[in-house]
């Protein structure tokens, strides 16, 4: 039996629907970024069930492009939030609303 | 097969909820991982058993490690100690635990039956990604590769301590 394609496109907006919740909720910016993480992991499921529908590669290697672009990007996040943790002595990103300069 | 996925994809969704309503970032992170474990088996249910492989290293695994060292990083203060063993209870592990034995359940049935004709979805292999990855998208490996280095650069640059300028005759004073 197969897996048809709408229920894993639902999933995978489900997660991503879920993510979108997180980060507009959320006020600690270590779990924004983890919101960020799930919607790009939602995102590459999507490209997952588009590639087992047409049994192509292409799917997974953009899988691993999201993969790469999520590595990068939560590095670069994370060195962000040190930084700001350092100025501000507070994870709560509305203390980070205005910009100074 | 058409249960398992069903069962992965129930999983990860409460995970996810889980993770988004947490108080605790720890406690969030715990379930992320289980969240990340299901989809996981989603993709190899999918056909993608590479993908699925690298999804438990790369997010399940370095990722998270990540974020736990960040955070692990930021507390640095005495109180670190106590808050640490009043998150931990034994009582927290007991949801992720479920739902990792749900997904052990799973991984059993998975190679109880054998693995790709149980499947049922056509599996696309490593040897088709690797030939497609390096073939037509060569190009943007190598842009990949110049993202990852100014990642690597980027963090660096942005992790760094500023140099606090002290005179060596204040440094007591400061300390």
């Amino acid at each position: 039996m197969e897996v048809s394609a709408e229920y894993g496109l639902l999933l995978a907006s489900v997660l991503f629907i879920l993510g979108m919740i997180g980060v507009l909720i959320r006020r600690n910016i270590i779990f924004m970024l983890v919101c960020v993480e799930i919607m790009l992991n939602a995102a590459g499921l999507a490209f997952i069930v588009a590639g087992s529908k047409w049994v192509q590669a292409d799917g997974q290697v953009m899988f691993i492009f999201i993969l790469t672009m999520a590595a990068a990007e939560v590095s670069v996040g994370l060195a962000l939030i040190l930084q700001i943790y350092h100025q501000l002595k507070t994870l709560d990103e509305d203390a980070a609303s205005s910009m100074k300069g | 097969m058409q249960v398992a996925f069903y069962i992965a994809a129930l999983v990860a969704v409460i995970s996810t909820i889980m993770v988004i309503t947490r108080f605790n970032i720890i406690h969030a992170l715990l379930y992320l991982v289980v969240s990340f474990m299901a989809m996981a088996v989603v993709f190899f249910i999918l056909g993608a058993p590479f993908a699925a492989a690298l999804e438990v290293i790369v997010y399940a695994g370095a990722i998270v490690v990540l974020i736990i060292f960040v955070i692990m990083m930021l507390n640095q203060k005495e109180e670190a100690v106590t808050q640490e063993k009043k998150w931990l209870t034994p009582m927290v592990y007991v949801g992720p635990a479920i739902l990792s034995a749900l997904m052990m359940g799973e991984l059993v049935y998975i190679i109880y039956v054998g693995e790709s004709h149980a499947v049922g979805q056509h599996v696309v292999d490593v040897k088709e990604l690797g030939k497609t990855l390096y073939g037509p998208y060569i190009l943007a490996v190598e842009l990949g590769g110049m993202l990852l280095m100014a990642g690597i650069v980027g963090a660096y640059h942005l992790g760094r301590q500023k140099k606090k300028v002290i005179h060596r005759f204040l440094k007591e004073k400061e300390d």
